[in-house]
């Protein structure tokens, strides 16, 4: 196969039509309708991305008696205080504001007989979200300014002194290589899964919390570009409805139900604060004691109750309502068994992520970046995206005032387009993507803290993990590409293994066990405040990862890239 | 967790193929739709929402626990969405959601 290139030019690139995505190109077309925006998407942005099945709650919103102060007090309290106080805060400010734009768009916010919206717990309120996808596709579709480019996979960006100045990428189900020129960029590809050997690896290996597709390449462009990373290190490990991965949030804060374990015994306060991380710790502890299975308990809800969970599910994970169905017992008959999942690295709910200022702008200029893909900020969930999303085309808006097209470097592009040739190119492989990406997660659920080992690691099993990525990383350069599909398999296997390098490199240095089950280092079991209130970064330079450590971000600074 | 696709329903318009997230659902020289590998699919079930031809049944895969129940929807003008469950053994069930209904789910 040969590529025919495609050159196309944008004032703003996006890069990923998900929830901040299309959140960002309708601030910019609101605000600008002279700007020209661009969205290239994997998928189509109809149903692309973490909300393809809906979702049925927001779960970032300032409830009554509650402030965006509050809102930062409990993110720090459950990241244990290695958050980017400044990021969290900014965008704590918006929630309230972006929920009522997504309303106005047409979504189905649920409300009391007086009209005020139906809250669950202090931070969450419900939807009837099923569609919330399509209902910002429409969106974005209504504005003359912007553009979609849908099936088209960006593989990396055009850098030129140290400014980021396009994209390359390629058609999933065509020839075309597309070479993207833009004043300015913003990154919302999203988190990482797949990383890890996932919980179902037969027949449903696809059947995650996290989606599948979302395979962290945003994180992989910007590590290949050189840019700050921050605090890959803790990893998001969801507690879900065993077999399904259907979020469980839904069923213990609709019907009130509690862990218990095998016994009966309602467990999760043994383990103290009771944590995003700990919940899923104690879940492992009862397991690993021979307590498990474990379950939240729902036995003895009303059929009420129970008609309710069925169809709050069908807005988000219609997985666990065909499994109720199937199986013919409900939840008010069958405790819900949960287990932890494979460990994702994923921004909106963890740590991880691009190393951004406060405006959102990334290490490289030009480059900016929101939602699941930016690190330092976490339970940002759909509305903190909006939020991040709008702060970020703020920035691009205000980075691209008086600017011009950069020419590009015909020999650059060149080199490039040889390089993504090359994979049609070589003699047919001895191994497949597939076995390939199989052997990546292999090794990291062995050594480097899957679900195999409790998701504890430690330092000698790092190493071995570094090293038999380095030879994936080889093995990888030897794969063959019969088509644009295929080549895509490729290019998502390398992202994931860029992904993994960090991440190895980000837990060796994080001396010390802060995030239970999330970040269980064997070797430092206890947490270190007195070395470890800190950030850990990293850049990717000639081949290496270089660890930075960085101190804490206040709530009212503004904080500026300088070194 | 998969779905499978009704040959004889599928009508070829390409509607699945075009919504997939993960890009897995194509269009045979015969003009019906497949799935490259059934192993590929998340769950999402965003193409059964898609096919206005009940072409596409969505099921658990019996390594976690399905029993051969299928599910299909049906949509009136995007507001009322049915979702059809039929069992192995014919018995179906139906559970009606209105998406404009903003006092329940």
């Amino acid at each position: 196969m040969n590529f025919e290139v495609k050159m196309l030019k944008t004032d703003i690139l996006i890069i990923g039509g998900g929830t901040a995505g299309c959140f960002a190109a309708i601030t910019i077309a609101e605000k600008e309708p002279n700007v020209n925006v661009l969205i290239v998407e994997k998928a189509n942005i109809k149903r692309s991305g973490c909300l393809a099945a809906g979702v049925n709650a927001l779960n970032a919103y300032i409830t009554e008696g509650e402030t965006p102060e509050t809102y930062l007090q409990y993110v720090k309290e459950d990241y244990e205080n290695i958050v980017r106080e400044d990021l969290v805060y900014t965008m704590a400010l918006k929630l309230n504001e972006v929920t009522k734009k997504i309303e106005d768009m047409g979504l189905v916010i649920l409300k009391d007989s007086n009209g005020k919206y139906l809250a669950r717990g202090k931070r969450n309120i419900k939807i009837n979200g099923e569609n919330i996808k399509p209902i910002l596709a429409k969106a974005v579709e209504s504005k003359e300014n912007i553009k979609v480019l849908n099936h088209v996979n960006i593989i990396d960006y055009i850098v030129k002194d140290n400014k980021v100045i396009g994209a390359y990428g390629f058609s999933v189900n065509s020839n075309i290589f597309y070479i993207i020129t833009a004043k300015a960029v913003i990154c919302t590809t999203g988190g990482a899964a797949g990383l890890y050997r996932p919980n179902n690896p037969g027949f449903s290996r696809h059947k995650m919390w996290y989606p599948p597709f979302n395979v962290g390449s945003g994180y992989a462009m910007g590590i290949r570009a050189g840019c700050e990373m921050t605090s890959y290190e803790v990893r998001f490990i969801a507690l879900r409805c065993k077999d399904t991965l259907a979020p469980t949030g839904t069923i213990a804060q609709e019907v009130g139900a509690e862990f218990v374990n095998s016994k009966g015994e309602y467990y999760e306060r043994k383990y103290g604060r009771p944590t995003t991380y700990n919940r899923v710790f104690s879940t492992v502890e009862e397991m690993k004691a021979g307590r498990g299975p474990c379950y939240l308990k729902t036995v003895g809800i009303s059929k009420e109750d129970e008609q309710r969970l069925i169809k709050a599910y069908l807005h988000m994970a219609p997985s666990q309502t065909l499994k109720w169905i199937d199986s013919g017992k409900g939840p008010s008959v069958e405790n819900v068994e949960i287990e932890g999942s494979e460990p994702y690295i994923v921004g909106g709910h963890s740590a991880s992520g691009y190393w951004v200022d406060t405006k959102r702008q990334t290490t490289l200029k030009g480059l900016f970046a929101a939602g699941d893909v930016v690190g330092g900020c976490p339970h940002k969930y759909v509305t903190g995206c909006f939020a991040e999303a709008e702060i970020a085309a703020n920035s691009a808006l205000d980075y691209i005032k008086n600017k011009d097209f950069e020419t590009l470097d015909i020999s650059v592009v060149e080199q490039k387009l040889k390089e993504v040739q090359k994979f049609f190119k070589n003699a047919p492989s001895l191994y497949t993507t597939e076995e390939l990406e199989e052997a990546m997660q292999k090794v990291m659920d062995t050594y480097a803290g899957g679900i195999s080992t409790g998701y504890a690691y430690n330092s000698k099993g790092l190493k071995i993990a570094k090293e038999k990525i380095d030879q994936l990383f080889e093995l990888s350069q030897n794969l063959r590409a019969e088509n644009s599909y295929q080549l895509m398999q490729i290019y998502e296997l390398i992202d994931r293994l860029y992904v993994c390098k960090v991440l190895i490199h980000h837990l060796e240095a994080r001396k010390e066990t802060r995030w239970r089950a999330f970040q269980e280092f064997v070797d430092y079991p206890y947490k270190d405040d007195e070395n470890f209130l800190k950030y850990v970064n990293s850049r990717f330079e000639n081949g290496k990862v270089h660890i930075i450590f960085r101190s804490l971000v206040k709530k009212d600074e503004v904080y500026e890239h300088k070194d | 967790m998969s779905i499978r696709i009704d040959r004889e329903r599928c009508v070829g318009c390409g509607k699945c193929a075009e919504i997939c997230p993960g890009n897995l659902i194509c269009i045979d020289e015969n003009n019906k739709a497949f799935i490259r590998n059934p192993r590929d699919c998340w769950g999402c079930a965003a193409c059964v929402k898609e096919c206005e031809f009940s072409a596409i049944r969505y099921f658990l895969g019996t390594d976690i626990g399905g029993n051969g129940t299928t599910m299909y929807v049906e949509k009136e003008n995007d507001e009322v969405m049915y979702w059809y469950f039929e069992k192995p053994s014919g018995e179906k069930e139906v559970i009606i959601q209105n998406l404009k209904d903003n006092t329940t789910y």
